[in-house]
């Protein structure tokens, strides 16, 4: 629900606030990154992420926060800090070389129009 | 305004379904009526599910982590859900509601078992009563599958599959905080000690189950004792831990006449109910 | 932490001045901040390894954190009625909903974590005092008619806010909101009936229903935020396509939607110069109590203690659980790692 009081006086420190630190927690969890496949015959689908102290409690923390509405068949979990991602786009050539290369889409071909089964 | 479904991608990992399962309207609606016994066997299942999940709500927006509420939300309806199941089974004994038997009976007609009653103490003590409640029914929805009274049947068949990943949760639990730290260990051994005196009594051969057990209706309480133990026995010594020799506290008859609980709960939980007798929600 | 933290150092425009040895990273930046302005202007998305300017950054992990904590304090009025709930139906669907809040909670700080912040920074904010939420969970819900009145108009409220924003420029924020928005609807349903169940039950439910729509209906629409007058960043986050359309333009069209609602409900909005204006083609409402909106921001609602007290207990006495799992896990992890030489 709710949203936030848009730009509402944000950087101030509420009076009434009493500023405490939160006691120190070595205890944080690693993100996962979560898949989910929706139904067989579907690949599994990046979900979204979540915390969890290990493997087994990811996987059933994805369960209970990702399949919460029958939204999956089967979940993947793999620790956030093991994808290895490609530079962004605004970096240039990494995938300009898969443009332009029309011949390797079969709506290249025309001569074969109208001929069955090909 | 538009709704969300105008800006949602043809993202297969948000498509979301009702899925196919039995719920208490249809049941309400279709079953046949049971039997003044079978319906008095299903009240009693049916307010241990429904203690444990008035107890189990006071955690979301609690828990330990955001997870963590979401796990404990998750168990606290499967157990509501199977509570409306069974009440409203009972109910159609007497021409009374799921709501009618939940709000309107008093502390005395409740047949809900102590340990469900037990208060949430810590994480632990709250995992130590999931742990025992879990093993405990999935032991029962197992046997009950095969009840000669078929919507038992269809009740314990839905239910077995959710106490399932009930049990999975209490062990998960119960390894972590047994193997985590010295604290973790201490706190958790402690909440099994202060559950374990009110284990026996769900293995206590009360009526009207143990009649029933003798048609095949009920399972009698005390044949699931050996396995429930055993398994117990089992995954608390794997997580390091002592099985309590606490033997059951006395009165263990599901009679309320020997808890200071019960009450309170009812008291918090049929509140509003009761001050607008007659109305709808 | 295992956060994705962007690979340029970001700074605020191509033409600042560049030291010797950042002339390589100004070089990236330059292509970096052409291309964001290109995304901006073709209403495209930005990911979260892309270049932005620093500002951007801050604004939306601000934005989107606030929105977050919003989610996690606004579990509390309403999980103040689960036990109480007066039917196990309308139990059901309270924890579910509450749930449901944890989860928006989690999808958002996750969103926020893809900008380089840690979901336990954001806690900190939030259990120092120092982080902002929505102003309205600082008020009582005290009778059920609440929870009924929450889900009708603050969620309304805030699916209205919502559903632009499943087009934010940043993805991670549009896909979050689109999982929430999804959810929402049946929150908003669920209060609506509520309050239609209420006003046409016995007469002591109607005044239950009128007294929380009474009480909900002005902080309801201070939750889309100050006037635009007065609301000083709402041009750049318009600009940068992270806020849609302009506080009062939402705040108008949640108060033309819910006029007919309430009629059909039966129950009156509290504001006696709400009229429908022929020539704006609008409904007129008055103007809101901002010094009291304010006063409530600045920590003094009636309930901002106790809400973030309670968070705080909850933090506090789950720190030995969640250190239990992580100590836990490496002991796993080393058991693991030993057996592996072992058998090497």
């Amino acid at each position: 629900m709710a949203q936030t009081d848009s730009n509402a006086s944000a950087d101030e420190v509420p009076e009434g606030g009493v500023v405490t630190e939160d006691p120190a927690d070595h205890s944080v969890w690693p993100l996962w990154e979560v898949f989910v496949r929706s139904s067989r015959g579907l690949s599994h689908v990046h979900a979204g992420s979540l915390h969890a102290p290990d493997a087994a409690m990811a996987l059933r923390n994805a369960r209970d926060l990702y399949t919460r509405r029958n939204e999956g068949t089967s979940i993947w979990v793999i620790p956030a800090a093991q994808v290895v991602a490609s530079d962004p786009d605004s970096k240039g050539g990494y995938f300009e070389s898969a443009k332009g290369k029309a011949y390797r889409h079969a709506t290249y071909y025309t001569q074969s129009e109208g001929v069955p089964h090909l | 305004m538009n709704s969300a479904a105008d800006f949602t991608s043809q993202d297969s990992a948000t498509r979301i379904s009702v899925g196919d399962a039995i719920t208490p309207e249809g049941l309400g609606a279709s079953s046949t009526p049971a039997p003044e016994e079978t319906a008095r066997y299903a009240l009693l299942l049916g307010d241990d599910c429904l203690i444990l999940a008035q107890r189990l709500g006071h955690w979301i927006s609690r828990a330990p982590e955001l997870e963590e509420d979401i796990a404990l939300g998750n168990i606290a309806l499967d157990l509501l859900g199977h509570a409306r199941f069974l009440l409203t089974y009972a109910g159609s004994a007497w021409g009374k509601s799921e709501d009618d038997l939940a709000y309107f009976r008093s502390e005395e007609e409740f047949r809900s078992c102590r340990l469900v009653e037990q208060e949430n103490g810590d994480f632990a003590q709250t995992i130590a009563r999931q742990l025992l409640f879990s093993f405990y029914t999935h032991e029962l929805y197992q046997r009950l599958i095969h009840s000669a009274d078929s919507t038992l049947s269809a009740i314990a068949d839905k239910a077995l599959k959710e106490v399932d990943y009930h049990q999975d949760h209490a062990a998960q639990w119960l390894l972590r905080l047994g193997g985590g730290t010295e604290e973790s260990s201490r706190r958790m051994q402690n909440g099994l000690e202060a559950v374990w005196p009110y284990l026996e009594e769900l293995f206590a051969d009360v009526e009207p189950t143990a009649e029933l057990s003798k048609n095949d209706i009920a399972v009698l309480p005390s044949s699931l004792r050996e396995n429930v133990l055993t398994r117990l026995t089992a995954i608390i010594e794997q997580a390091g831990l002592r099985v309590p020799d606490a033997k059951g506290a006395l009165g263990a008859d599901r009679s309320g006449r020997f808890s200071e609980h019960r009450g309170f709960i009812l008291a918090e939980m049929q509140v509003l109910a009761r001050q607008h007798p007659g109305a709808t929600w | 932490m295992s956060i994705k933290k962007p690979e340029l150092r970001a700074v605020d425009s191509p033409n600042q001045p560049i030291t010797q040895d950042a002339h390589e990273a100004a070089d990236d930046a330059r292509v970096g901040w052409e291309h964001f302005q290109q995304l901006m202007e073709e209403d495209k998305r930005v990911e979260p390894r892309d270049w932005m300017p620093e500002q951007y950054r801050k604004t939306l992990v601000r934005q989107v954190s606030q929105h977050a904590h919003s989610e996690i304090i606004g579990m509390q009025p309403e999980g103040n009625w689960i036990s109480r709930a007066p039917s196990l139906k309308r139990k059901s669907v309270l924890m579910a909903k509450v749930q449901d809040e944890a989860g928006h909670g989690l999808y958002l700080y996750s969103a926020a974590e893809t900008l380089g912040t840690s979901r336990d920074e954001m806690y900190q904010q939030l259990y120092t005092g120092k982080a902002k939420y929505s102003s309205i969970f600082n008020y009582p819900a005290r009778t059920w008619a609440d929870v009924g009145a929450i889900g009708w108009l603050v969620d309304g409220a805030a699916i209205t806010n919502q559903v632009p924003l499943c087009r934010a420029s940043y993805g991670p924020y549009g896909r979050a909101m689109v999982r929430v928005c999804k959810e929402e609807s049946f929150h908003q349903r669920q209060g609506w009936e509520i309050l239609y169940t209420l006003s046409h039950g016995t007469e002591e439910q109607k005044q239950m229903a009128q007294d929380a729509v009474d009480r909900t209906y002005g902080p309801a629409l201070q939750m889309f935020g100050p006037p635009d007058g007065d609301s000083p960043n709402s041009q750049q986050s318009m600009a940068w396509n992270i806020k849609r359309f302009s506080n009062d333009d939402l705040r108008q069209r949640f108060v033309d939607m819910i006029v007919p609602q309430a009629e059909a409900l039966g129950l009156t909005l509290p504001d006696p110069e709400l009229k429908w204006n022929e020539e704006r083609g609008h409904y007129d409402y008055a103007d809101l109590d901002w010094d009291e909106f304010f006063s409530v921001v600045k920590g003094n609602g009636p309930l901002n203690h106790q809400r973030l007290a309670h968070y705080r207990a909850a933090r506090d006495n789950g720190a030995w659980v969640r250190e239990a799992a992580a100590a836990y896990a490496a002991k796993q992890a080393d058991a693991t790692r030993g057996s592996a030489l072992l058998s090497a």
